[in-house]
């Protein structure tokens, strides 16, 4: 079957490219950089080259990337890691629609004895950096606020917000998972201190991630061991990962434009030709500061789980906030933080491009999906031409 | 990815009886938009008082779609004294069992077949009045946890959720839902029971008969003897056991069932899986 994958948030295809580069490091090139021959040795070099790509991507130091496993673990490790080297601080400030990496991470150490603030947002999912400021205080060793929102793609304005904290001479660390690769990013010019980005977002493998860390930014290892990765990092280099990253990253800087341009247009493609086929639609998030290649949109009176299982039928991928999909019985935290009616948070479906989707692709969704919306509408007890017939408020 | 049976995508895709009966003798609804599920069901009787026609309307996911037209499936054509003994249990049976975490689809079928039938008979929807909320986010009362507990034999926090939603949200009521559960488990703690005869390796000839005679006179002939009936046993050929049925039981036209899923199913539980049992007219 056809597969039309609308899924990028979740994970991308890892690019042709990057699989090359990978492949003779699983085979001949087996060797462990720190070793003393130089079968092992000389893979230190491509190791420092694909390091400098990725600093490339982001305008950092090679010096201040540090490999990891995942995004999770990079979120983890820039927590743990300052909140270790501030032990007498104990307030962390976050916001109630960061990934589970760091809100989970938030409530464990809510249990733990630390003073968590999380600021909301509002309805369009916009913070307000007035609120972000009156809530530093002496005590506050850490702020940790997410560059894009995985589920609506909104945009916080992270410049900035990273300027606001470092005026306190406070540690500011973003989760930059959805950013990196998808929007032009300048360590050099914005004073970030901690940056979490993942590869399987940007069409490397699953497995590998980055946490950038500025000189100069105390830090105490999350992962003890050996002396990787500068001693931030105990474990051996997932060396042939890394050079997949290092041409993924390669390949983001290259396509950046295309990301930004077609990949744009054809979720302003979508976003539209929803709206004009679809009633009682309507779009999650603020349009003006938000990826160019995600697109959250409720469609009233119908569940999000019937519409993926439809569309999935049609070998079209998407991903939706509805409580059905989760396992958890309440709908995203993310929606339900921006205040999203109920009549809407259950039927939300979130669509994320990448650079290898096609306009024909488009036209095929869009072809297909205003039958299946109106097909569980004529299910759904509250359709009615969008009046309800059980009130919605109901038992 | 929920793992659904065939049945259940069959009877999502193409559900049976969608919309509303025209003037409906019976209607019921249940859950809400807030709740992420909803269905409402109605149904019209023929002059013998059967169930001639029942229709959905749901508002839910794949697996509440396919419970719902389950329901309407399970209840027609039945009178209402055989509909209402229609639990959730049936409904996932119907469609080949659902995944844990949507037991509470097949609950809101059961929920709204009451509350149709308690509209018919111009009496309150039972859900609402009862008990005590005990899950603010879901509007769960204590009394409709325990009855899906003792319903479905639950055991832990987990799977009432999983059937009633209860604990779902903010999750500030799991103390009250364990403390249900415990008194629930305490109560239906049977005094100790009497433990299976053990099953030595290989069994012996002589042992088999010892115990199937055992089974017989612990297990299988007091139950009988209950319903008027009686059973002899006339024969062991290794594996297979030969009885006679006596008493209401020799007429009986269900002594075929009886014979092959309650004698048989004791002797496997205590003697051997391999046991078969076959009826001899004597």
């Amino acid at each position: 079957m056809k597969v039309v994958y609308l899924d990028n948030n979740a994970t991308t295809r890892t690019a042709p490219e990057v699989v090359e580069a990978m492949l003779p490091y699983f085979t001949n090139l087996y060797g462990n950089p720190s070793s003393m021959h130089s079968f092992g040795g000389q893979l230190a070099r491509p190791v420092q080259q694909a390091r400098e790509e990725v600093a490339a991507l982001i305008k950092a130091d090679e010096a201040e990337i540090v490999f990891t496993s995942c995004g999770t673990e990079s979120d983890n490790a820039a927590i743990w890691g300052t909140l270790n080297s501030y032990p007498h601080k104990n307030h962390i400030i976050t916001t109630r629609v960061e990934h589970p990496a760091i809100g989970n991470l938030a409530t464990y150490l809510s249990k733990k004895g630390y003073k968590v603030t999380t600021l909301p947002v509002d309805r369009e999912g916009r913070l307000d950096p007035d609120q972000l400021a009156s809530t530093i205080t002496e005590e506050t060793a850490l702020v940790s606020i997410m560059w894009a929102n995985n589920e609506t793609g909104v945009l916080f304005p992270i410049e900035e917000i990273a300027r606001l904290v470092k005026a306190k001479g406070v540690v500011f660390h973003t989760d930059a998972v959805q950013a990196v690769g998808k929007l032009p990013i300048d360590l050099s010019r914005v004073p970030i201190d901690l940056l979490s980005f993942s590869g399987h977002k940007l069409h490397a493998p699953k497995g590998i991630g980055v946490l950038y860390i500025r000189k100069g930014t105390r830090f105490t290892p999350f992962i003890i061991g050996g002396h990787q990765e500068r001693g931030r990092r105990g474990g051996t280099e997932n060396v042939p990962y890394i050079i997949g990253l290092g041409k993924a990253c390669e390949l983001a800087g290259k396509n950046m434009t295309d990301e930004n341009n077609r990949v744009r247009s054809l979720r302003d493609k979508l976003e539209r030709g929803i709206l004009d086929t679809i009633p009682k639609v309507l779009i999650n998030g603020q349009q003006k500061e938000r990826l160019g290649n995600t697109l959250s949109i409720s469609f009233e009176y119908v569940e999000g789980e019937s519409i993926l299982m439809l569309l999935s039928n049609l070998g079209i991928c998407a991903s939706s906030g509805s409580a059905c999909t989760s396992g958890s019985l309440e709908p995203s935290h993310v929606l339900r933080a921006m205040g999203v009616p109920f009549t809407a948070a259950h039927g939300s479906i979130r669509f994320s491009l990448s650079i290898y989707n096609t306009e024909e692709e488009i036209d095929y969704v869009l072809e297909h999906l205003p039958p299946i919306i109106h097909r569980l509408r004529e299910i759904s007890p509250f359709w009615k031409e969008g009046k309800g017939r059980i009130s919605a408020g109901g038992q | 990815m929920w793992e659904y049976t065939d049945k259940v995508k069959a009877y999502f895709e193409n559900p049976k009886n969608i919309g509303e009966v025209d003037n409906p003798d019976g209607v019921g609804e249940v859950g809400s938009l807030a709740c992420g599920d909803a269905l409402r069901l109605t149904f019209k009787l023929d002059e013998q008082k059967r169930i001639q026609e029942a229709r959905f309307q749901t508002f839910g996911c794949a697996s509440a779609i396919a419970s719902s037209s389950a329901l309407t499936e399970l209840i027609k054509g039945k009178t209402l004294e055989e509909a209402e003994k229609i639990t959730n249990k049936d409904i996932a049976a119907f469609l080949g069992g659902l995944p844990k975490e949507k037991m509470h689809c097949s609950v809101l079928g059961e929920q709204a077949l009451a509350a149709a039938i308690a509209n018919y008979r111009g009496q309150p929807a039972p859900k609402v009045e009862e008990g005590e909320i005990v899950c603010e986010c879901f509007g769960v009362t204590d009394k409709e946890i325990e009855r899906v507990i003792r319903q479905n034999n639950l055991t832990t926090r987990e799977e009432v959720t999983n059937y009633t939603k209860a604990g779902g949200g903010c999750e500030s009521c799991h103390d009250k839902i364990e403390a249900i559960l415990d008194r629930i488990l305490k109560e239906e703690k049977k005094p100790v029971e009497i433990p299976a005869l053990s099953k030595p390796v290989p069994l012996t000839n002589l042992r088999k008969m010892k115990l199937i005679e055992e089974t017989l006179e612990r297990e299988i002939r007091p139950a009988l003897k209950a319903d008027g009936g009686d059973i002899d046993l006339i024969d062991i050929e290794g594996n297979k056991v030969l009885v006679a049925l006596r008493g209401a039981c020799s007429s009986c036209r269900a002594a075929e069932v009886t014979l092959k899923q309650y004698v048989e199913t004791k002797f496997q539980e205590f003697v051997s899986p391999e046991i078969v049992v076959e009826e001899v007219k004597l």
